[in-house]
């Protein structure tokens, strides 16, 4: 049985902050931060959307261009580490607004930058085993930062959604997990923000599971890097994935689209997955995508797309691109009454 | 509060509606008696078309406190495609606001109840134009 995604749809917030403005504020060179960490510019969730409310527009928009009875989504998972309550899944308001009746499954899932990729991975076993007849998995993040963080000029906020079933737009081929116990990034129950290993997370977090997840993928199915149109890696800001590609022989075009980082932040749970739907918008039949998630803690999901027939008649306007290109700039106060970081009584 | 938006999330969480199919009137928020027919009403649930245009708005700036981060913030009668017209926020600039503008539905927060409370989501609407 073919199994993969038959309908996507993503979600980006409508405002943007500079990275300029940010480190006007904090006393930084602008030029050290567009080149140091490669983001040029993030999104900012409105005061009325959280995790709940992107991940609802995402999958309208998945369910909207593939025309697929809501009705017959069997399971949602909803992927973040910004879930609206510690108590309570995100998943069953996704479920009620969509209007997926009562007779479905439903879990959230965190794993950091990952969570978006694991649900797919459920949702495909589900498939597969005809316990459902489509699944939806969704990743998305309205990710906090300490103010003054570096993270502050990376963390954003986004989403997509993706229905996994048979008949898809692009099937998976395979995919496989790479999990350790890595003390790179992580937040304790409570805390309003997230701690990190600074220069921790770099080789023994984000690069060796990134970079293993990758080499055993493709070694199991016996690919090299030139065997694939498009590459996707988890994005926590401009210089990894570029890194990452280049360790795996992959060249810069086979990356450039899918890079959505620099343009709109690290969306974390929607951070890879965002980026997978913009080479989504303009993916042919017969082509190869390699896609491979990253979440601190740590694990990444690697997966084998085959782009299908079905893909030509699904509508994928406006693109991913043309939402990232869109957007309205604020200043550095009105980003942080938006993300409500002024403490008010 | 708790039980009476629980019942009504349907209703909040898309634009459903009713419809009276004996003189064709729709209704939103719903009803279960349409006015014109009396006796003769035979009403039907109905989700309406999520996209429409604006008729009239005011900019609200007195507002309640748990709005005062949204502030100042836009009430319109909006008619939908095909279907009634309806009272909503448009999540937009002041600027931005203008009557005949084309709008679509979003699915957002409209409050929370304090910070170890419910929160409350619902269908606003936002500008569709490019
Ligand atoms: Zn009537």
């Amino acid at each position: 049985m073919k199994a993969g995604v038959v309908a996507y749809g993503t979600y980006i917030p409508r405002f943007r902050i500079r990275a300029e403005e940010i480190a006007r504020v904090w006393g930084e060179n602008p030029e050290n931060i567009r080149s140091g960490l490669g983001v040029f510019q993030k999104s900012i969730p409105d005061i009325d959307e959280d995790t709940a409310t992107i991940s609802v527009e995402a999958a309208r928009e998945a369910i909207e261009r593939s025309g697929i009875d809501p009705e017959r989504i069997g399971a949602i998972f909803v992927g973040s580490e910004s879930h609206p309550y510690a108590v309570k899944p995100t998943a069953t308001i996704v479920g009620d607004a969509l209007g997926c009746g009562n007779f479905f499954h439903a879990a959230d899932f965190e794993f950091a930058c990952k969570a978006g990729t694991a649900g797919i991975q459920t949702c495909l076993g589900m498939v597969k085993s005809r316990m459902i007849e489509f699944g939806l998995a969704i990743g998305a993040d309205t990710s906090q930062s300490a103010p003054g963080d570096p993270l502050e000029y990376s963390a954003s906020a986004g989403g997509a959604a993706f229905i996994i079933g048979d008949k898809p737009i692009a099937e998976i081929e395979s995919t496989l997990s790479f999990t350790s116990d890595t003390p790179d990034f992580w937040r304790r129950e409570g805390q309003p923000y997230p701690s990190h290993g600074g220069r921790f997370t770099g080789t023994p977090a984000y690069f060796r599971h990134v970079i293993s997840a990758a080499r055993k993928i493709m070694e199991e199915n016996g690919y090299k890097a030139e065997d694939f149109d498009y590459a996707v890696f988890h994005q926590p800001n401009g210089k990894f994935p570029v890194r990452a590609a280049r360790m795996l022989g992959f060249r810069k075009e086979q990356i450039e689209q899918g890079l959505v980082v620099r343009m709109v932040g690290n969306t974390y749970s929607g951070s890879s997955i965002l980026g997978f739907s913009a080479v989504l918008d303009i993916a042919k039949p017969g082509e190869k995508v390699l896609l491979v998630s990253f979440g601190s803690g740590a694990g990444s999901d690697a997966f084998i797309f085959n782009i299908t027939d079905r893909i030509e008649s699904y509508p994928r306007k406006p693109a991913v691109w043309d939402k990232i290109n869109q957007g309205v700039h604020v200043d550095y106060s009105t980003y942080l009454k938006l993300r409500k970081k002024i403490k008010m009584k | 509060m708790l039980p009476r938006f629980w019942r009504k999330i349907k209703y909040r969480y898309d634009i459903v509606g009713s419809v009276c199919e004996t003189c064709n009137t729709k209704y939103y928020p719903p009803r279960n008696f349409c006015p014109i027919c009396r006796r003769r009403s035979s009403i039907k649930e109905e989700m309406f078309e999520g996209k429409g245009k604006v008729l009239s708005y005011t900019v609200v700036h007195d507002t309640p406190e748990e709005y005062k981060l949204e502030k100042p913030y836009i009430i319109a009668l909006i008619e939908l495609d095909n279907g009634p017209v309806i009272t909503s926020q448009v999540v937009c600039s002041e600027n931005e606001i203008r009557t005949g503008m084309r709008v679509k539905k979003a699915f957002r927060k409209y409050f929370e109840d304090g910070e170890d409370g419910i929160i409350y989501y619902g269908t606003k609407f936002v500008p569709d134009e490019d």
